[in-house]
């Protein structure tokens, strides 16, 4: 009896070690909330810092990486013992970033100061601070690693700055406000979102990396005025056949074909969808709701949201680990 | 062979040039001007309230470097020149822009001195951004075809404020004006919007503008015992309703009427295009360059001019020209939109030539609402519930 106790215990924690967790940062609520990506249940809740927006995680998800906006720096977390371990310089209002899949560097969008700050994970030092746009905001790497791709929100372009030299090599113009990009797993499409144009530009990259605007996906939802249709987050699955766009205060995530590239539905999630991830195989896609402080798990295959839970005071990004 | 070298190298040089030229032919100089008339006015009420002196400026300079950061990207740069000028100089400090070459000229002026500075920019082919000048006459019978309204007309203020009375169920106004012209232009306005939107002003007071004292030691203490006895023995009302465009009396409603009720229009809530605490999409990193520039707050002023050049400045970055007529074009047109940190695009009424945006309901600290309400719906746009419809509007410069 004892043994067979012990046994199921062991189960219960080889599950629970198998259970991701995703972190959800409250840009209001100054704190990251933690969930099990199992149960869908609030494991806990710490404090992330001022204005906590942009979250990522190491590739192995032992490190969370946190834009603190009002502290001017990035905090560095552990996954497990969720204390702050440093922080990395940032740069002034650092927004969103984007990590190199081999874990460094971190590229920041500095909001205030129209500069993208690159700063090595490793030697927490600052590479390159890269002059762009107004306001930039939206981060995306490419997955050669070659390029990294900087919206900027007044200036209304996507910056393609080559890692290389971390010069600005291409600038195209999209709709205004644009708040995100999202390559896809291959590397031949780029997506950026306009909130205040409401569309998403879907700009071809050429084998150089060179982009061209190829065209741009509008939403219609009958009820909702199209003013309220303000593409925000985007996620594209890896085989690059269904491309998810969070519409801000529509409460909605439109579900695009991502060959026909027309839109096939629109799921209904919490109010003001804001920033989105992926469960390690695509089982499930997160949002956060900023003003109804929740996130909804959307079923992916089914195209479904499936559950939500209340989580901290505007809930902003949000970060899921690796298996 | 040596004489065949000579127009070979200048073929090479040629070359050379043509490369060079290339991306020079792209290159745009916007050059703009601000012109702020300055006419001879008392204290306001509030302190809170005096004009800092670079009123308009503060906001051209910011969108100068906004527009600049933009334009490196595409060979683009931008300098615009502001003048202050008093009302009998202002035709000369305009002639002065034209004669140096500027072609865009944002104008914070009253109605009268705004129309000849549009039409004598009109002879030189200059396009006129007016950031100030609320008169509906403007956006009607008066309108220029070189004359595009970044300012919201009184028209569109009063029905930002009638549409959230409307919503709230207040639809009873006591509606209590000034003896200016340009207080009862704005009443009217309010008359205006209390039909359109099916509220009822149930009593008028006209508070007569005598030239008292305004500021003095003793002010208060007189306002406490007049305004509550010119303000009994009213009907029943939901709100009442100030129309006071030359601040002289509006401020001191809210806490010296005879029957407590909220006070909207020219105190209490009032319609604004912008203000220093507003933070929703993304209006705190307007805000905080701003702040950063001018060590202070935001003006509706300031806002408006630096709107006006950045309708300037993305009309460039999108057609690529300097050219008026073109540029004018574009912004009218279905193709133009602007974030404003406003929550949705402003664009153009193609037959007057006023930008549609909507209007911040402000109450002295936060943004406490937005109009267009809910519910207020336009075959066109929300936007266009907002101010003079179309079929209202006498403007024909724009056919």
């Amino acid at each position: 009896m004892k043994s067979l106790l012990l046994t199921a215990a062991l189960c219960l924690t080889a599950s629970g070690a198998l259970a991701g967790k995703a972190f959800v940062s409250n840009e209001r609520g100054n704190t990251i909330t933690v969930l099990d990506t199992g149960t869908w249940e609030v494991i806990t809740e710490f404090e992330g810092g001022n204005r906590p927006r942009g979250i990522t995680l190491s590739p192995d998800g032992k490190l969370l990486y946190v834009c603190a906006s009002d502290d001017d720096t990035v905090r560095v977390f552990d996954t497990e013992t969720y204390e702050e371990l440093y922080t990395l310089p940032s740069g002034p209002d650092p927004e969103l970033f984007v990590l190199d899949r081999s874990g460094s560097p971190l590229y920041i969008a500095n909001e205030d100061d129209n500069l993208v700050t690159v700063t090595d994970t490793q030697t927490h030092t600052i590479l390159a601070e890269v002059p762009v746009g107004v306001e930039p905001e939206g981060m995306a790497i490419s997955p050669d690693h070659k390029w990294v791709v900087n919206t900027s929100e007044t200036t209304n372009m996507a910056h393609f700055i080559s890692t290389e030299d971390y010069q600005i090599k291409h600038n195209i113009l999209v709709d205004q406000r644009p708040r995100y990009a999202e390559y896809t797993d291959d590397g031949t499409r780029l997506f950026v979102s306009a909130e205040i144009g409401g569309t998403v530009s879907v700009i071809d990259i050429a084998e150089d990396g060179t982009p061209t605007l190829k065209q741009k996906i509008g939403f219609e939802v009958p009820g909702v005025l199209p003013e309220w249709l303000q593409p925000v987050g985007i996620r594209a699955t890896s085989d690059g056949s269904r491309i998810f766009v969070a519409l801000g205060p529509a409460n909605r995530v439109a579900v695009i074909d991502g060959t026909s590239l027309e839109v096939m539905d629109y799921i209904m999630v919490g109010q003001r969808v804001w920033q989105m991830a992926f469960t390690p195989g695509e089982e499930f896609l997160v949002t956060t709701n900023g003003n109804s402080n929740d996130i909804t798990v959307i079923d992916v295959a089914a195209q479904k949201a499936i559950k939500s839970v209340q989580v901290g005071q505007q809930p902003w990004g949000v970060a899921i680990t690796p298996n | 062979m040596p004489k065949s070298s000579v127009p070979l190298l200048a073929a090479a040089a040629l070359a050379v040039a043509a490369c060079l030229a290339a991306p020079a032919a792209q290159a745009v100089e916007v050059r703009a001007g601000v012109l702020r008339v300055d006419y001879p006015a008392l204290l306001p009420i509030s302190r809170y309230d005096a004009r800092p002196e670079d009123l308009d400026f503060a906001g051209a300079v910011l969108a100068d470097e906004d527009n600049a950061t933009t334009g490196a990207f595409l060979g683009h740069t931008y300098e615009t020149k502001s003048v202050a000028a008093p009302p009998e100089g202002a035709l000369a400090a305009l002639d002065e822009m034209l004669a140096e070459g500027i072609r865009y000229v944002v104008v914070d002026a009253r109605a009268g001195d705004l129309l000849a500075l549009a039409d004598r920019a009109a002879e030189a082919g200059a396009l006129v951004l007016n950031g100030s000048a609320p008169d509906l006459a403007l956006r009607g019978a008066e309108c220029r075809a070189n004359l595009l309204h970044i300012a919201p007309s009184f028209a569109m203020k009063a029905d930002a404020i009638a549409q959230f009375a409307v919503w709230k169920k207040w639809p009873r106004w006591l509606l209590v004006s000034g003896s200016n012209p340009e207080d009862r232009a704005l009443a009217e306005a309010y008359r205006r919007a209390a039909k359109k939107f099916g509220a009822k002003i149930v009593e008028e007071r006209e508070f007569e503008d005598t030239g008292g004292a305004r500021r003095t030691d003793t002010g208060h203490a007189m306002v406490q015992r007049q305004l509550p006895t010119f303000l009994q023995r009213t009907k029943e009302h939901d709100l009442v309703i100030a129309a006071d465009a030359t601040d002289y009396f509006a401020a001191y409603l809210p806490y010296h009427l005879w029957t407590p009720r909220p006070v909207m229009g020219s105190a209490g809530l009032r319609p604004v295009t912008m203000h220093g605490a507003h933070e929703a999409w993304g209006a705190t990193q307007f805000q905080t360059r701003f702040e950063k520039l001018a060590r202070r707050h935001v003006t509706e002023e300031d806002y408006n001019t630096w709107l006006a050049l950045r309708v300037l400045g993305e009309a460039v970055t999108r057609t690529g020209s300097d050219d008026p007529a073109e540029l004018e074009n574009y912004i009218l047109s279905d193709a133009f939109e602007l974030a404003a940190f406003k929550g949705q695009k402003v664009t153009f009424r193609d037959w007057n030539g006023q930008m549609r945006q909507p209007i911040l309901l402000y109450d002295g600290r936060i943004t406490v609402s937005v109009s267009p309400q809910e519910g207020f719906l336009h075959q066109v746009s929300p936007l266009d519930t907002l101010g003079l419809d179309r079929p209202e509007s006498d403007c024909t410069a724009f056919q």
